[in-house]
């Protein structure tokens, strides 16, 4: 019916007709939209619920908490097998250095991109949005050589952070801030004869602030989720972010122990919970803004 | 610095803002260097680091993959002689390579179009006036932020032999279960990936259906286009740019796949039905010491990307 419609004249429709078909399939949507937020959310109740178990309990009726069954026992055993709080301050300062690095980076190059004119600025863009294209597979053996056969950077918080100090989104969300700035602003700084230095200092950075918590968050996830990377470096279990020491954990006593996925489930709402939280406290922040400017450049 | 023009110019760095700031003011000063010639300071920190962690590794990877290149105690000068293609055939002759790549096939054939229908019909619902719809963002949102890792974990629990998935099917379970299922495990790593990332993907046509004019909707609907019909003839053609960097982006987190065969599939199992090229790479070249191997095979997988990305080029903008 949807075909031939447009060739009909629209006043011939019964109009009964017309206001109820939106409406019924309105909700058949929305129940297609429940549905699928139910089968999002519901690994992660179910990683909540199985973390507090304390025996697991795989059948359906095991989906609902059972209060007889529940215990922290679950963290206690992830956190004797692999020491979460160890594991915990790697992640934080491996996610730190990221953040750090990719801050001062990209806030130098954003805003020199945007406000400043200088030879080699159209090449420097070009090479920026270059690095997007880059596969991170073929860099993979090189830079394990470099940075941990040749450098020897293996097991330090160094050798983890290096291949991820600078980020083009970030580059792109400080330049478009910059660049939303009015430019009268910048020239009556350059009248009154304050140096580049001191624009950059007294009058770019301060006002960045909404930009600059555009990066912080959008640079937390990516390392605090990164596993392959820093998986090559650590070898020592001191050394190991958490999502490498729980994947640890999964790969060697997911076999051999007889029921472990309480405690793994455990390891993985600790290492779900500050992402899912950071998101939720400043959504809107993670999804609009940063998106736009990386996506359009 | 008194010239007040270099700031009028459009809002785009790259191109010939210079030649708008008026002829005589211009001395060899600013010939040379531009305006503000301390932002070529200000981005060099950022321009001697791509040299290094990018440039430079990129070009030492294709050097590798021509030579016979192997682990050495540190600072011991070894000679690895040019091998020509050696590497290349190699790989090419091992059918655990072949395999590898025949896996990331049925990968990508499952996983990309149900990313990119799945994120565009999502997207679309989203759009319009809806009750909760921020909390229907946040939903498929949620998985792409949190850790594969973590999910990963669930994921073990859920498909199970005797997990929740299973005693909900009762009788219908497959046997062997879903993980350790040669046929089956495939398709899950790669729905369970779909899962993963479709929150990113449904945010890039979000904005994506924000620029398209209101008007269209407007007048089509006036015109007495059913739902389907609006969303093929109009929707779908206005977000092509979109689809194209949807199914780019898509296909390359597929090609970079290790996390979840790593840990959902135990390795790449069962018998090497998930491993993926990566997986492969990491096994030939750093744990059995073959970096020129594994480089080698970065590099056919990195030429078979680009070629697949062209082809979707062809695809998308030919219809």
């Amino acid at each position: 019916m949807t075909t031939d419609v447009a060739a009909r004249p629209t006043g011939e429709r019964p109009a009964t007709e017309r206001t109820r078909r939106p409406r019924t399939r309105a909700i058949g949507s929305r129940i297609a939209l429940l549905v699928g937020a139910f089968a999002f959310l519901f690994p992660f109740y179910y990683m909540i619920v199985g973390s507090l178990q304390k025996e697991p309990d795989p059948s359906p009726s095991g989906a609902f908490p059972n209060p007889s069954n529940l215990s922290l026992h679950n963290y206690a055993a992830i956190d004797s097998a692999i020491s979460l709080g160890r594991s915990l301050v790697n992640s934080g300062i491996f996610t730190g250095g990221v953040i750090l690095c990719t801050t001062v980076f990209g806030l130098l190059a954003g805003y020199a991109l945007a406000r400043l004119h200088f030879r080699g600025r159209g090449s420097t863009f070009a090479l920026v949005l270059l690095v997007q294209v880059v596969p991170f597979q073929l860099l993979l053996i090189p830079l394990y050589v470099l940075i941990v056969r040749d450098y020897g950077l293996a097991d330090s918080y160094l050798g983890m952070i290096l291949p991820f100090a600078i980020n083009t989104s970030a580059v792109f969300i400080f330049r478009q801030f910059f660049l939303q700035l009015p430019a009268a602003m910048f020239e009556a700084a350059r009248i009154d004869g304050a140096g580049e230095l001191q624009i950059l200092f007294r009058i770019a950075v301060p006002l960045c602030k909404p930009a600059l918590m555009s990066v912080v968050l959008l640079s937390f996830t990516g390392p605090w989720n990164e596993f392959l990377w820093p998986f090559l470096v650590t070898k020592q279990q001191d050394m190991q972010p958490l999502a490498v020491s729980l994947a640890n954990y999964i790969s060697t006593v997911a076999s051999a122990a007889a029921n472990p996925f309480g405690a793994i489930l455990a390891g993985a709402c600790v290492l779900a919970a500050p992402a899912v939280a950071l998101y939720l406290a400043f959504q809107s922040r993670f999804t609009s803004t940063d998106l736009d400017s990386a996506t359009k450049g | 610095m008194s010239s007040t023009t270099s700031d009028v110019r459009p809002r785009r760095p790259a191109g010939r803002g210079t030649t708008k700031s008026p002829a005589p003011r211009r001395s060899w000063r600013v010939r040379l260097g531009g305006h503000q010639p301390i932002g070529m300071l200000f981005v060099s920190p950022y321009l001697l680091y791509l040299a290094a962690i990018f440039v430079y590794p990129l070009g030492f990877a294709v050097w590798m993959s021509f030579h016979d290149y192997f682990f050495a105690a540190p600072g011991v000068q070894v000679d690895r002689p040019f091998v020509g293609l050696d590497n290349y055939t190699t790989v090419l002759t091992d059918p655990d390579v072949w395999r590898s790549f025949l896996n990331i096939a049925v990968f990508l054939v499952i996983n990309v179009p149900l990313t990119t229908v799945g994120s565009l019909v999502l997207a679309n619902a989203l759009n319009k006036k809806l009750p909760f719809r921020s909390f229907f963002r946040t939903a498929y949102y949620i998985p792409y932020i949190t850790a594969s890792v973590a999910v990963v974990g669930v994921w073990l629990f859920l498909f199970n032999s005797d997990g929740l998935v299973n005693q909900a099917l009762g009788p219908l379970a497959p046997s062997p279960s879903w993980l350790v299922n040669s046929h089956l495990a495939m398709p899950v790593v790669a729905v369970f990936v779909a899962w993963k990332q479709l929150g990113f993907f449904v945010v890039l046509y979000l904005s994506a259906l924000q620029n398209v004019p209101q008007e269209l909707y407007e007048s089509a609907a006036l015109d007495g286009a059913g739902r389907l019909r609006i969303f093929r003839s109009i929707t779908v053609p206005a977000v092509r740019p979109a689809t194209l960097l949807v199914l780019i982006l898509a296909t390359i987190t597929g090609a970079n796949l290790f996390t979840e065969p790593y840990l959902l599939t135990s390795g790449g199992g069962p018998d090497g039905a998930t491993t993926s090229p990566v997986l492969l790479m990491y096994q030939r070249g750093l744990q059995q010491g073959h970096p020129d191997e594994a480089a080698a095979i970065g590099v056919i997988l990195v030429v078979l990307i680009t070629a697949v990305s062209l082809g979707y080029r062809r695809l998308v903008e030919r219809d």
